[in-house]
């Protein structure tokens, strides 16, 4: 069977990258290894987003903020408490996941679109109340200095935490969508009508969909304050919703790594384009423009598209389509 | 069973449903018959709370089930299938029965065990039954269009249904297909003990497997009986099924 040889070939790959990222630091100049750092976090944002998006269907259009809110929590508890870290560390999932409930409760009972434009509202109301309330938040300075545990003080430390935490969360984000929710959610993504008459409440599993994604992009808000000492206001900009979006698309929003991709080509970019020009936005908007003229399921699934001959061959006996895994890679 | 006491409902001043009342007992086979745009699809809607009726009640084993969400209606023990085909494509078609036997068993939310290993058994069987087994593992959208009205009957079967209705299940089919559905209803009747609600333009089939008739003409009931009530019936008889049927 040609489905069983490839993720065999997945994992040699996935092992030879991980090996790769464990053995970078200490030969690679600082910059790099934060960049690689930020790509890790932001991939994780991307990849929370693609569950609701790519596997859930919704259109999840402002995702950041969950992200921006958890470190906020984080950097608040952090700085303006004496509790422990690991408490401020708790603090941004949950309260992430708490924002996520209430802004999905509103969100799942209007249709498509209006979902999208209400969360858009909601979520820039969260990124004025950060802006404008200088005294808690900072206001448009943020907050800076935030103090870590000894153990994360090196970038490399910090570097491997992240790292660590973010396979972490991929493997439960895989498990979860191979898991009978899972495959719930893109049955509803496909069909909701069909789903409803199968006896599937579908805003109730919507939600909890919302739900875990916003946890997931509540670990990456705590992941980002690790990582850069600081949080500011635009981490609830819709820019940064915006990008996080593109990430998908331009990965491949029906793959599962497809967003890491996307993720590692707008932060290359960004970073390398960004030096030259201010006009990050305007060429992030011609980006979005291209892929979906050029490659509506994203480079990921372009690149499946190219591989699909050649599996298959593999499979010639075989009668009709196989599908050999409802998650491509 | 099954009660709808006349039924309304309109789509902008035209009116769809109009005063429908339909009777089915348990363990009965019950068609649904009418010329195109009589409104039986719309029935149908209204019965699984897809549509809700502008007035009019639904009764289900002694429950009013009108305001109910499709979902508890499912739940409640109703399924359908669609007339037209209404599946996930994207699934495989083991994916699509699996889905709604893990509703049925109320394990859709469950996130940390690998779908591969649920309700295989429970989902196997019902491919087995409808003989869709060999094809399990293609993508739904791939198969061909009888086959897609069969994976419809499938995935209603996933719920274990008390009540099944299906809608035109054999719309679109070579006559070696309609022979072979004609065959799975009855057969799904028998084994499972199903009651099953249809309907279908077909006449022949109908007549030859239905228990009882309702006929329906511009969204109102004329008559619910048996096959021979039904054929004798002036006003049907006129209207709708022609010389032949009447002559029997
Ligand atoms: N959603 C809708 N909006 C407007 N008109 C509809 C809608 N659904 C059905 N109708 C109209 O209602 C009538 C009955 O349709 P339907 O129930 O599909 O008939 P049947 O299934 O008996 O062929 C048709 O004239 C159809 O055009
Ligand atoms: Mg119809």
């Amino acid at each position: 069977m040609g489905d069983k040889r490839k993720p065999s070939n997945a994992v040699w790959i996935l092992g030879i990258i991980f090996l790769f990222l464990i053995f970078i630091p200490p030969f690679a100049p600082r910059f790099f290894t934060y960049i690689l750092g930020l790509i890790f976090v932001t991939s994780l944002v991307a990849m929370s987003l693609n569950l609701v998006v790519g596997f859930g269907g919704m259109f999840q259009f402002h995702h950041g903020v969950f992200y921006g809110v958890s470190a906020y929590a984080t950097a608040l508890v952090l700085t303006k408490t004496s509790l422990a870290t690991w408490i401020g560390f708790m603090a941004g999932p949950i309260v992430a996941t708490l924002t996520g409930l209430i802004i999905g409760w509103f969100c799942v009972r209007l249709t498509r679109l209006y979902f999208g434009m209400l969360q858009i509202s909601l979520g820039s109301l969260l990124w004025a109340i950060v802006f404008r309330w200088y005294s808690f938040t900072g206001g448009d300075d943020g907050i800076h200095g935030i103090r870590m545990p000894s153990l994360l003080m090196s970038l490399n430390n910090s570097y491997y935490f992240i790292l660590a935490i973010f396979i972490l969360s991929l493997l439960l984000m895989y498990k979860i969508l191979k898991s009978p929710f899972g495959n719930t959610l893109q049955a509803i993504r496909d069909n909701p009508q069909r789903c409803e008459a199968v006896g599937i409440n579908v805003r109730r599993y919507q939600l909890l969909g919302i739900l875990i994604a916003t946890f997931f992009a509540g670990v990456a808000g705590v992941l980002f304050v690790i990582l850069e000492r600081s949080v500011f206001a635009d981490l609830l900009f819709w820019v940064l919703s915006l990008e996080i979006l593109i990430m998908c698309l331009l990965g491949g929003w029906f793959t599962f790594f497809g967003p890491i991709l996307g993720t590692a080509i707008i932060i290359s970019l960004r970073t390398f384009v960004g030096k030259y020009t201010e006009y990050w936005t305007l060429i992030l908007g011609i980006i979005l423009i291209l892929v979906i003229f050029f490659l509506p399921e994203g480079v990921m699934g372009y690149v499946q598209e190219v591989l699909k001959p050649k599996m298959k061959e593999v499979k010639q006996e075989e009668k009709g389509i196989d599908a050999s895994s409802g998650i491509g890679f | 069973m099954l009660r709808v006491e006349s039924v309304f409902k309109s789509f902008d001043e035209f009116m769809a449903v109009n005063g429908a009342n339909l009777q089915v007992e348990k363990g009965e086979i019950v068609a649904v018959i009418g010329p195109n745009g009589a409104g039986k699809t719309t029935l149908f809607n209204l019965i699984t709370g897809l549509l809700k009726p502008d007035r009019g009640r639904i009764i289900f084993k002694e429950e009013d089930i009108t305001p109910l969400p499709p979902y508890e209606i499912c739940r409640k023990g109703i399924t359908r299938s669609f007339q037209i085909v209404n599946i996930f494509p994207r699934l495989t078609v083991f994916g699509n029965v699996q889905v709604a036997v893990l509703s049925h068993q109320r394990r859709s939310s469950n996130l940390f065990r690998s779908a591969e290993r649920i309700a295989v058994k429970e989902t196997r069987e019902i491919l087995e039954t409808v003989g869709l087994l060999d094809k399990e593992n293609l993508v739904a959208g791939s198969l061909s269009h009888g086959d897609q009205k069969i994976l419809e009957i499938a995935i209603a079967l996933g719920n274990e249904p008390e009540l099944l209705i299906l809608d035109e299940p054999t719309a679109g089919m070579s006559p070696e297909e309609t022979q072979k559905t004609m065959e799975l209803i009855k057969r799904l009747a028998k084994m499972r003990e199903l009651t099953i609600l249809f309907c279908e333009h077909d006449m022949e089939i109908v007549f030859s497997i239905a228990q009882r008739i309702m006929v329906m003409r511009h969204g109102r009931t004329i008559i619910q009986g048996t096959p021979e009530e039904v054929r004798s019936h002036p006003e049907v008889q006129e209207a709708y099924l022609g010389e032949e049927y009447a002559r029997g």
